[in-house]
């Protein structure tokens, strides 16, 4: 009898303790936001183009987290952005409709351009530069080539270029043979959104 | 097992692991250097080395000097830019450069007006032991050398008298050992006495104790001639010439370091880390060539060769020179069907075209038929897991299975397993019996993590502006928020009471703050 006061006594006095000490802990070492969320922003490429259905990067990577979102919405990002979500959400994988877009920036066409700063408003990245009544003009390192700007614009003056291929980001393309083209095939017949 | 086995006799013996013995053809091995003719046009990039573009400071229609600059560096990884002979700037436009994409680069068009005279301003440096230095390392930057073995790394930049790393032993590398190439070997045989020179100049420069001269076996009229050359010149007692056995990638750097000290360069480090500087023979005459006689870079010597050749040879070519007039002078005009190298067999590209002109890391140029080429590049055969690559792998890896990880798109994987250390020499393409372009493979791996880590960094910079823009809003509503309460409160016409007004005034403030906070914050 007394070893079952005992140990009743001892657990119960351990369980005690233990949540005390997570009840300081939780509070101690509390996580601001969602870090699931903060991962899953890491991965996109934060173009902020809005073709996911939400505003920017950052509430697209909120709703994946909390499970409102599919994970094969970011177009910019492709297949490779997709698979990284799919593997941290732990969910399979799903094709990503559309084909992400050779790399694009927005060029304002000066002559044109009446300095009405509603492309400036409109850039997410604060990639356009200009005044009131001045000519405005985008820092092309800075252009994510999301297009949101282009709509925007009273005098219709911008345009989306694809984006130069620089010698320095130059880099050698897969060989050509018939081994490395039959892994490319492989690899979409294997994959396990297309079984 | 056979991987530690050969690893410890290497170890032993004081030699790098792997390596191949290719077939060396070095058939102008004992052609003299000739002296290229005035090209009708020279065309000089604006880029010739590793780091920042140059910037023209000539405009077209002026009237340049040989050895005048032409285009000056900006940053501090780069060099200027020297005109080759004296004539008229025609136009200045892209142009393609020997690159494997055939894309081009801006380049500066001279028409050499025949007379060649060159830009004197310069002084030539007699007493360099007596001179400091700094002023030598600033002559060597001004005049635009950047290592011409082919790496073009500014070679200033390695010049450099550091308290931290001190150089105890300086190292000239006249290995040479891509097959064909003899540039480097026919300079140490007529021009051994400037070469001496010029260790001695980079001697003093880095305060240096002493300097090895390392050739390989297969050029012993080279080591003769060097030996000469030091016996010839007094104080150069500390300088050594090392005869190696003949063994390919010798000449890459760190394993031409680890031969000669058996101290193997950690991975991410430099020979300096070690207290080693390694110097190429051509890099080596044009600081003797900067110094003494006050001359920039505006020359090198390449080796014209393959079987597609007629008349190979080496050959002192002006930068600028467009390829078709190098090998037009060898007895080559017509490219149709023959495959242009840039640089060695092993390392060499690939050309496009041949109107590419010739720039400061063209230690090589090489023409070969088609069919020699085809025969060598046949059907790519599944991996037999033979473990000839691994042997070969003077760096360690194993390549076979870089070559999976790059093939099947798993970078980091790759990139974990030291991608990155791979030298691109190219021993385990040539050892495999499967004939899987290896190296290839690699070089579209690397090429792919660096536009994934150049992605990262554009998505991390454009998060940060996007982040601020969304921060800046916030607060400009805020404060529009607290403005228009401020202004309703005292122009509320209720003068009556004015506690309300007072207290409402007061609740801007925190508002304010509040905004500033999460401004921080985000």
């Amino acid at each position: 009898m007394t070893q079952l006061l005992a140990a009743t006594l001892s657990f119960g006095a351990f369980a005690l303790l233990f949540g005390v000490l997570l009840a300081i802990a939780g509070r101690v070492f509390k996580v601001e936001g969602d870090p699931i969320a903060d991962n899953i922003e890491t991965l996109l490429p934060q173009t902020q183009c809005g073709q996911c259905g939400f505003v920017g990067c950052k509430p697209y990577a909120g709703a994946v987290a909390a499970g409102e979102a599919e994970v094969n919405q970011c177009v910019p990002g492709g297949e490779r952005t997709m698979l990284q979500i799919a593997d941290l959400m732990g969910v399979e994988p799903k094709t990503v409709e559309d084909e992400p877009s050779a790399p694009m920036i927005a060029f304002v066409r000066e002559d044109e351009c009446i300095g009405c700063t509603l492309c400036i408003k409109a850039c997410p990245v604060d990639a356009i530069l200009g005044a009131p009544k001045q000519y405005h003009t985008v820092i092309t390192d800075h252009c994510t080539g999301c297009t949101l700007c282009v709509e925007p614009c009273p005098v219709d003056c911008i345009d989306m270029l694809i984006k130069p291929e620089l010698l320095e980001h130059w880099s050698w393309p897969l060989p050509d043979t018939d081994r490395s083209r039959l892994a490319m095939v492989r690899k979409g017949q294997h994959a396990p959104y297309t079984a | 097992m056979l991987h530690t086995l050969l690893k410890s006799t290497a170890e032993k013996s004081g030699l790098f692991h792997g390596g191949i013995e290719p077939e060396m053809s070095k058939i102008t091995a004992n052609s003299s250097i000739s002296t290229s003719m005035i090209a009708p046009v020279y065309i000089v990039p604006i880029k010739q080395h590793i780091g920042e573009p140059c910037t023209p400071i000539v405009s077209v229609g002026e009237h340049i000097f040989r050895g005048q600059k032409i285009a000056k560096s900006e940053g501090y990884v780069s060099v200027p830019v020297h005109a080759p002979t004296s004539g008229k700037v025609v136009k200045i436009e892209e142009h393609a450069i020997p690159h494997p994409s055939g894309m081009g680069l801006p380049s500066i068009f001279i028409e050499p007006d025949g007379k060649d005279t060159r830009d004197e301003s310069l002084e030539p440096i007699e007493n360099y032991r007596e001179r400091d230095p700094a002023e030598l390392r600033e002559r060597v930057r001004f005049c635009g050398i950047a290592g011409l073995g082919g790496a073009v790394f500014p070679t200033f930049i390695k010049l450099l008298k550091d308290q931290r790393n001190p150089i105890e032993t300086v190292i000239l590398n006249g290995i040479e050992c891509e097959p064909y190439l003899t540039s480097d070997h026919r300079l140490m045989v007529e021009k051994p006495e400037n070469i001496a020179r010029g260790i001695d100049i980079i001697m003093h420069m880095v305060g240096a104790k002493r300097a090895i001269i390392a050739i390989e076996d297969n050029k012993p009229d080279a080591a003769d001639a060097m030996r000469n050359a030091i016996s010839s010149i007094p104080d150069m007692e500390h300088v050594e010439v090392h005869l190696l056995p003949t063994r390919y990638p010798q000449g890459s750097e760190k394993q031409l370091v680890q031969v000669l000290t058996g101290k193997e360069i950690p991975a991410g480090k430099l020979p300096m880390h070690i207290g080693v500087l390694c110097q190429n023979v051509g890099t080596t005459h044009a600081i003797f060539d900067a110094v003494i006689r006050g001359r920039p870079l505006t020359e090198r010597i390449v080796t014209v060769s393959g079987d597609a050749v007629p008349r190979p040879g080496n050959m002192r070519t002006r930068l600028g020179t467009p390829m078709s007039f190098v090998f037009a002078q060898h007895g080559l005009e017509h490219f149709e069907g023959l495959h242009i190298l840039h640089g060695g067999p092993m390392m060499g590209e690939r050309l496009k075209a041949a109107d590419v002109p010739v720039v400061k890391s063209t230690n090589g140029l090489l023409a070969m038929k088609s069919e020699t080429m085809m025969k060598s590049h046949k059907v790519e055969q599944p991996c037999i897991r033979c473990g000839h690559c691994g042997v070969a792998c003077p760096v360690n890896l194993v390549p076979n299975l870089l070559a999976d990880q790059c093939r099947s798109e798993q970078f980091e994987k790759a990139e974990s397993y030291n991608l990155f250390d791979c030298i691109e020499c190219g021993a385990c393409s040539y050892v495999c019996p499967s004939n899987i372009p290896l190296v290839h493979y690699f070089r579209y791996g690397k090429g792919q993590l660096a536009q994934i880590s150049r992605a990262k960094g554009f998505a991390e910079a454009s998060k940060e502006r996007s982040e601020a823009r969304d921060a800046r809003i916030e607060r400009e509503k805020e404060e529009r928020a607290a403005k228009r309460k401020k202004v309703r409160a005292t122009h509320k016409p209720k003068p009556a009471d004015e506690k309300p007004a007072e207290e409402r005034a007061d609740e801007g403030k925190p508002t304010d703050e509040k905004s500033d906070s999460k401004g921080s914050e985000s």
